[in-house]
């Protein structure tokens, strides 16, 4: 059992093909653990095992069919992933499953379609465990804001697992998913991957398309894979990018193996380290195993540079006039009209709209409208909004000049291992600050990793990997590599062994 | 005391394409409420607009068409409001970026011709409609029309009477028409007009402007714009400001009424939309577009002038659509140059008349224009009176006969002008009306013309009436 939870997707995908385990058997064993465990954890927000099985059961069909195939019959290979369970955060919307975003507003949303990333992971023949747990609309980065509870860190229950994407960490982290995916608009993938000793990547914007994703703030937007190594990720990502023409920010691009060059050595990679992400603010314990994994870096031939972002104080603040802006305007169709929430009394529509939206919107999401739609309003966009955009176009540039100089750029992914609950959720800037690190990724539309490089007080700590544009199979390529030389991807929490 | 009128027009013109502006949903009009509002249109969580390239090509051909420039770049922004009827809570449209600028058209008022600024053309999506009846106290809500792609075109305050106004109007119409990019169906709202009214002292700066809404008929423009002049000077004249307002007019009436006013104008809060990439048009797409548009009105109507020989209003009256002005000019190959008068007195005389009696499509007629050519050019070779001409005309609108010639064959229909046929029959008239010739030896013109007449009945109708003057002229003077 400790053997299939702790596997690889490589490990799982040959098992299956060669019927050493079936999908359904192996469905069932995490369908199983979530029943046990998520009481504790919250991780989940909808399971359905009948329908969960019933996919394994047509993924069984299709392995068995494939096994059958006649090689001349020139179909299409069986895809590598078919038959793995893997969660799906509950912002992607997947036909016939509630899903909520977290929020009470969509708390009874049965939606009718599925999004791209979906449709293209059920094409690969993975199985859907259920819908993940997640700040309420990806607004957060502690899965306080939950409309449904927060979600544990299996590491410490007392802690968060990080946000947003915190129900797909800690599912991933308690060994209830193989992976699972998330979405990253500030560091939403990247810091509870962290948080939970998982390795989770952001991909340049417009790689993995953001069609039937709800959306938080749309050109900061990008969904990407969850999992415990390097390898799993890119495996994740071969499915889950690509063209769409449904979401006009998704860029056509030739199809790529995202797998290609992990096993490619690290001689001669320049790693940039931003004196801006070594300053004060870090926790020493962080600093100290960042430290150690650039050590390790080194080791394997890597040479490490100081660069300069000189901007990048500036990314927060941008941040949260850009994203909340663009949130006020996404969130406008949740009016109680059409689906969602709709208050049961009300006198008149203005009265409508203002009670449905006072009582399906949790005060996080609620803070980030007024925000947004303050910085839009008439007399202040110029000063806020158009200022912040300038902003994100200089922080871009920043990277720019900094990857002449480096092929990728390290530092932490957050300034402290996981905090205890209650902790920032009294002071939204310090809230806010737990993103430092990541945001300006966001920002740049870069591609962004975490993978875990130790521990802080027995809680995980992660290293943030940053490439240029279309860098993804670099930085895969350099987690893996330092993935061989270090186990800490393979650790678990005790208390779910 | 004198007051100067300023008038500038805003039209929304619902463009021809098949498909909605950001979705794939039909845009045909009048399904069952909500049949063609998918997932885009009905904004379900998640869901992203994709710009429908046709849609574009009509704002191309706009721009083209009243000689703006296009924009090589511009943006679809995102306007801000709550309303049941917009699903998204917002508006996409083009705010600081329009994709068509400046341009204009020429207006005739009577004998006065006048050039209209435009100022832009946007592209832009409809909103749904609240359906208010059969509800109960209740709101319905129908997103057939969600989405559905608008050109908003905006003129600069140009005009300074309802006339020109509705001139402007009527001008636009029949461009937009013209060049396929709108249907021009008014009832269906497919296209509507808000103008823009305010009244001024001679030589004063601009006065306050009250915006009235959605006038779908060319009356109701110029009763709203008439009504509202009339209310301003009096606001003014009485001593009151006039308070910046968007208005309704009332047909029942024939008033406007204040919507709202400036202080509870919404703040629309427009950013660029992040859905949706810069539009961008090279000129090799403006180029292709180009190759495609049709020969304008004006330019044809030039053309007929100088071609043919017609005058600016019969040129005018033949260029009024497109499918009318290429029934004329197919009449005209068929029947040859030389013919493009009659041809044309023909096809705004005859053809017009059926067509608008029978409400029928010019394009659609069963006398397809070789067929009228036949007929006209037997008239014109004297073979056929004009007369009897008529006679033709309605044997071939009733599909009888193969052509002109088979009619006037199968009805003996063709002109005599041969003197020896006639003389017989003048002679046996004025033997029978000796009154009459005593009348016109009396000097009584009017007896000479009933003369006429007789002889013309004994021919049937067939005489040349020419030929028939000159004989009986020459037989009573002798």
């Amino acid at each position: 059992m400790t053997d299939l939870i702790q596997a690889s997707l490589k490990e799982l995908s040959s098992a299956l093909a060669q019927k050493k385990i079936s999908s359904v058997e192996l469905t069932t064993l995490f369908l199983d653990r979530i029943e046990q465990h998520n009481p504790t954890l919250n991780a989940f927000v909808t399971v359905d095992r009948d329908k969960t099985l019933a996919a394994a059961q047509a993924a069984d069909a299709k392995i068995g069919a494939g096994g059958m195939k006649c090689p001349a019959a020139g179909t299409a290979e069986l895809s590598p992933l078919c038959g793995i369970p893997l969660a799906h955060k509950d912002i992607f919307c997947a036909d016939g499953w509630r899903t909520t975003c977290g929020s009470k507003m969509l708390a009874n949303f049965i939606a009718p379609y599925s999004a791209h990333v979906v449709d293209q992971l059920n094409a690969a023949g993975m199985v859907m465990l259920g819908k993940c747990n997640m700040d309420e609309f990806a607004m957060g980065s502690s899965n306080e804001s939950s409309f449904f509870g927060p979600v544990k860190n299996p590491w410490d229950t007392g802690c968060v697992p990080g946000g947003s994407s915190g129900g797909s960490a800690a599912a991933i982290a308690a060994r209830l998913a193989p992976a699972a995916t998330g979405t990253d608009t500030g560091g939403s993938i990247r810091q509870p991957a962290a948080l939970c000793g998982l390795t989770g990547l952001k991909p340049t914007y417009g790689v993995v398309s953001r069609y039937g994703m709800i959306a938080f703030a749309s050109s900061l937007d990008q969904g990407g894979p969850m999992a415990k190594s390097a390898e799993d990720c890119a495996l994740l990502l071969n499915a889950m990018a690509g063209f769409d023409p449904r979401d006009s920010t998704s860029l056509e691009r030739p199809a790529e193996d995202y797998a290609r060059d992990l096993d490619k050595p690290l001689d001669g990679l320049r790693i940039g380290l931003p004196r801006e992400f070594f300053g004060a603010g870090m926790d020493d314990g962080v600093r100290v195993a960042v430290e150690v994994a650039l050590a390790e870096y080194r080791k394997l031939g890597a040479t490490t540079v100081d660069i300069d972002l000189p901007n990048s104080s500036l990314s927060v603040p941008a941040y949260y006039v850009i994203a909340p802006a663009e949130a006020s305007s996404n969130l406008s169709r949740f009016d109680g009209v059409r689906y969602g929430h709709r208050a049961p009394d009300y006198t008149d529509l203005n009265d409508m709209y203002a009670k449905s939206r006072a009582q399906g919107f949790g005060d996080e999401v609620k803070r980030r409208i007024l925000i947004g739609t303050y910085v839009l309003s008439h007399g202040y966009y110029d000063a806020y909004y158009l200022k912040a955009q300038k902003i994100r176009r200089l922080i871009a540039a920043d990277f720019q000049v900094a990857f002449k100089s480096c092929d990728v750029i390290m530092g932490p992914t957050a300034p402290s291992v996981a905090f205890r609950f209650g902790e920032k959720s009294a002071d939204p800037v310090q809230m806010y600050l737990s993103d430092i690190y990541t945001i300006a990724v966001n920002l740049a539309g870069l591609p962004g990793m975490s993978i875990p490089c130790g521990f802080d007080r027995d809680l995980p700590v992660g290293l943030q990997i940053v490439g240029p544009w279309f860098g993804e199979a670099r930085m895969l390529n350099v987690a893996h590599r330092y993935q061989q030389a270090t186990d800490w991807h393979t650790r678990m929490p005790e208390a779910m062994k | 005391m004198t007051w100067e009128v300023v008038i500038g027009l805003e039209t929304h013109a619902q463009l021809q394409t098949k498909s909605k502006i950001f979705s794939g949903a039909s845009v045909a009009f009048g399904a069952e409420p909500n049949r063609q509002a998918c997932a885009v249109d009905i904004a379900l969580p998640g869901v992203l607009p994709v710009l429908n390239r046709e849609a574009v090509v009509c704002a191309i051909r706009f721009g083209l068409a009243v000689g703006a420039e296009i924009a090589p770049r511009s943006i679809f922004a995102r306007k801000n409001y709550f309303y049941p009827d917009l699903p998204k809570g917002y508006q996409i449209s083009q705010f600081e970026t329009p994709v068509v600028l400046g341009g204009g058209l020429t207006i005739h008022v009577g004998e006065h011709e006048k050039f209209v600024h435009l100022t832009r053309a946007h592209l832009e999506e409809d909103a749904g409609k609240s359906l208010h009846e059969d509800f109960h106290g209740k709101t319905g809500i129908d997103l057939n029309r969600a989405g559905t792609p608008l050109l908003e075109i905006v003129t600069e305050p140009d005009m300074c009477s309802s006339a020109e106004a509705v001139a402007y109007a009527k001008a636009l119409h029949s461009l937009v028409t013209w060049i396929g990019i709108c249907d021009g169906n008014m009832q269906e709202g497919s296209f509507r007009c808000d103008a823009n009214v305010s009244v001024r002292r001679p030589g004063a700066p601009l006065g306050t402007r009250r915006e009235i809404k959605n006038l779908n008929s060319f009356r109701f423009l110029q009763q709203a714009i008439d009504y509202e002049i009339q209310w301003q000077i009096n606001e003014i004249e009485e001593g009151r400001k006039i308070q910046q307002a968007t208005v309704l007019f009332d047909p029942d009436t024939g008033e406007t009424r204040s919507m709202r006013s400036k202080e509870d104008a919404h703040d629309y809060r427009y950013f660029p939309d992040p859905d949706l990439l810069p539009l961008e048009i090279r000129p090799e797409w403006i180029a292709e577009v180009k190759a495609g548009m049709p020969e304008l009105p004006q330019a044809l109507q030039h053309r007929f002038q100088s071609a043919y020989g017609l005058s600016a209003y019969d040129s005018a009256t033949l260029a009024a659509t497109r499918d009318t002005a290429s029934y004329y000019e197919n009449t005209v190959l068929a029947a040859g140059s030389a013919n493009a008068k009659l041809c044309a007195n023909w096809v705004m005389g005859e053809v017009s008349a059926r067509v608008n009696r029978d409400g029928l499509d010019i394009a659609a007629i069963p006398l397809a224009p070789p067929l009228l050519a036949g007929m006209v050019q037997r008239v014109a070779d004297g073979t056929l009176s004009s007369k009897l001409a008529k006679e033709v005309f309605e044997a071939l609108w009733n599909g009888e006969g193969k052509d002109a010639d088979a009619i006037i064959e199968a009805r003996g229909l063709k002109q005599v002008s041969d003197a020896s046929a006639i003389e017989p029959l003048i002679d046996e008239v004025l033997a029978a009306n000796q009154k009459s010739v005593e009348e016109f030896r009396a000097g009584k013109d009017k007896a000479f013309n009933a003369l006429v007449g007789q002889i013309m009945k004994a021919s049937k109708g067939k005489a040349n009436p020419q030929q028939v003057n000159d004989l009986l002229r020459k037989k009573l003077s002798g």
